[in-house]
């Protein structure tokens, strides 16, 4: 729906709705308990809603089993598994038994040591980059959307050459370059996933600073910084928030990616790395089917699971977009 | 069409160009290890023979001075002689730019037209079990890494069933359209899978929106059939965003198989860069991202001009 006013109409019901909804002074120091009560409530409403729809319910229960399994890693299987001088004696790709549920690998080593803690790294990158990603593209889109002008017109220029990259080849080219360990990784997917979240949180802070809200801040003498950190930023929050839930999936698939064409740390047991060395070893041409399906279905399910959370969230936060 | 608003595209377009030209610069040049040394690592080659090669390289001038002529070689279409095959990086590239051309190009075509097929289904069918099947689908094939799916299809058609080959563009020998044709079925039927669901999405909401317009109702009230109304009125009105989106993807059609061209040893650009990884063969990864990226800019701006073309509201200020 393209709105012909392009949102004026939207700006002034907001203003004149936080005129109209904006409290009486209260009390020194009852304000900030006031405000904290508000956004407890509203936070209460948003979680009402999403365990309402299916959607929701059903990504946050595959999360929780996922992230519960990659912490309790050390619980389940020992990581002396994953080394290779400890799977000697093993039989190499040995299909599924009570001794070995998921099977062995080329190595000897259990299938089920290598997909629990690969569970571990391929969350732990998701997550870690995208916080990068976030954080990057937060400030960016952040500083573009409050400062106008020119700082407005170069970042964004510099965020549409990050777009136009075709992330793959330049997330190779930088992993070629540095040296492979997992934070290589977690800079390349995160200095090369930020744009989108910059361009979306300008958008928002251009909507947020023309509110009436800030303005009074800005008219009882608050600083540039006062007002980004307690007006602007709370407002932008569940937008990042939501931003986040769909920017995992997308880093933990990039990790994948990156990893099964070996640029990955190869000190550390991912997914993806388990992917790459099982199609290395030749497990799709032997039938070992053991071998390349529990890493692939465990990337399936979690990034499953985190769209479905990141829809969920972007529906109860945007009702637009409830009626599709 | 306004002429200012074309100009500005393309100084746009330059300057993304001279970025991607810049970045490329930088990076390699950030890598300490001197490729001189590590192409003889082990041999007995004069120290003589080693300066030699670096001054054939380029490699003992100052930083700027590379860079100038690292600009003036590419604008001349010279993109430096590979490590690993000493052969000029560009014939390299040129030898494989028609596999991945015929295998992204004929996988991007493919899921255009299922997806968008799939998308009015749904949308002119609201919450039927279609949709649902859909969007379930399309979010199904979303979450699957395209070169997973790949190997699954791999595994079960080419080395279980034993229905098609397991690699390589034409069997060692034989070759001809057929034999292609062949080959090219499992690793454009992932791709097209891995793709289709984007094209579903998009055709699915942009016809939900359209639906609500008053021209349908009189469309309806005129008494066309509900066939006519959707094939006249509503899906020319709703397309648009999918043009949109298959003209985005021609950009990637070079780069968009890195992965899937590796599991079907697909004798392409993706498989080049997989191969010039192993050196690293550094003037053959730099010319395949330059190519990778400007691809992208050179499609965005013919996709903007056209736009301005097809739509006046979008170029003039």
């Amino acid at each position: 729906m393209t709105d012909p006013t392009g949102g004026a109409f939207e700006s002034a019901r907001d203003s004149a709705l936080a005129e109209v909804m904006a409290p009486d002074p209260p009390a020194p120091g009852s304000r900030r308990s006031l405000n904290w009560s508000r956004r407890r409530k509203s936070a209460g409403e948003v979680w009402r809603e999403f365990w309402a729809s299916g959607q929701g319910k059903a990504g946050l229960i595959i999360l929780v089993v996922f992230v519960a399994m990659a912490l309790l890693a050390p619980l389940i299987t020992s990581s002396e598994g994953l080394k290779v001088t400890n799977a000697l004696g093993n039989k190499q790709n040995a299909p599924p038994s009570w001794e070995f549920p998921f099977g062995t690998d080329n190595d000897g080593r259990s299938v089920l040591t290598l997909f629990v803690w690969g569970a571990r790294i391929s969350l732990f990158v998701g997550i870690a980059a995208t916080l990068v990603a976030i954080f990057i593209g937060s400030f960016v889109g952040i500083i573009a959307g409050y400062a106008g002008g020119r700082t407005e017109g170069v970042l964004m220029r510099v965020t549409e050459w990050f777009l136009v990259i075709p992330f793959l080849p330049l997330a190779i080219v930088l992993a070629s370059v540095l040296s492979r360990s997992l934070s290589t990784i977690i800079l390349v997917i995160g200095i090369t996933s930020w744009p989108g979240t910059a361009r979306l949180l300008r958008a928002q802070v251009l909507s947020v600073k023309e509110r009436t809200f800030v303005e009074r801040a800005r008219a009882l003498g608050a600083g540039h910084g006062r007002i980004v950190g307690r007006h602007v930023l709370p407002s932008v929050l569940p937008l990042v928030f939501a931003n986040l839930t769909l920017t995992v999936p997308i880093a933990i698939l990039s990790e994948t990616t990156l990893a099964f064409l070996g640029l990955g740390d190869p000190l550390r047991v991912s997914w993806g790395q388990t992917l790459g060395a099982s199609f290395a070893a030749g497990a799709t041409s032997i039938g070992a089917w053991w071998y390349y399906l529990p890493p692939g279905l465990g990337i399936v399910a979690v990034v499953l699971a985190f769209t479905l959370c990141g829809r969920a969230l972007e529906e109860v936060l945007n009702p637009n977009l409830r009626q599709r | 069409m306004n002429t200012r608003y074309v100009l500005r595209r393309v100084g746009a377009a330059s300057l993304s160009l001279i970025f991607v030209l810049a970045l490329n610069f930088v990076l390699f040049r950030m890598v300490k290890s001197d490729p001189v040394g590590s192409l003889f690592r082990g041999r007995n080659v004069s120290q003589g023979a080693k300066d030699r090669l670096r001054a054939e390289f380029g490699l003992d001038k100052s930083m700027p001075e590379q860079f100038i002529a690292y600009v003036k070689q590419t604008a001349q279409g010279n993109l430096g002689i590979s490590y690993s095959t000493r052969q000029p990086v560009s014939d390299e590239i040129a030898s494989k730019i028609w596999p991945t051309v015929l295998l992204v190009g004929s996988a991007t075509i493919l899921s255009a037209i299922i997806g968008v097929f799939a998308g009015i289904r749904a949308a002119w069918r609201r919450n039927s079990a279609f949709d649902r099947g859909s969007t379930g689908a399309s979010m199904f094939t979303y979450a699957i890494p395209d070169f997973y799916l790949g190997i699954l299809l791999l595994a079960f058609f080419a080395f279980w069933l034993a229905w098609l080959p397991t690699g390589g563009m034409e069997t060692a020998g034989g070759g001809g359209f057929v034999d292609t044709g062949k080959h090219l079925i499992l690793p454009c039927a992932a791709l097209a899978i891995s793709y289709f669901g984007e094209y579903t999405i998009i055709m699915r909401s942009s016809l939900l929106e359209v639906l609500g317009e008053d021209y349908l109702i009189t469309a309806r009230a005129k008494g066309l059939r509900d066939a006519l109304v959707r094939k006249r009125h509503a899906v020319p009105n709703a397309i648009l965003p999918v043009i949109t989106l298959f003209a985005l993807n021609l950009g990637f059609v070079l780069s968009g198989a890195i992965a899937v061209e590796t599991v079907f040893s697909w004798p392409g650009l993706g498989q080049a860069t997989q191969d010039a990884l192993k050196g690293p063969d550094y003037p053959m990864l730099q010319g395949l991202f330059l190519l990778f990226s400007s691809a992208i800019i050179l499609t965005n701006l013919v996709t903007d001009v056209v736009y301005g073309y097809l739509d006046p509201r979008v170029s003039t200020p």
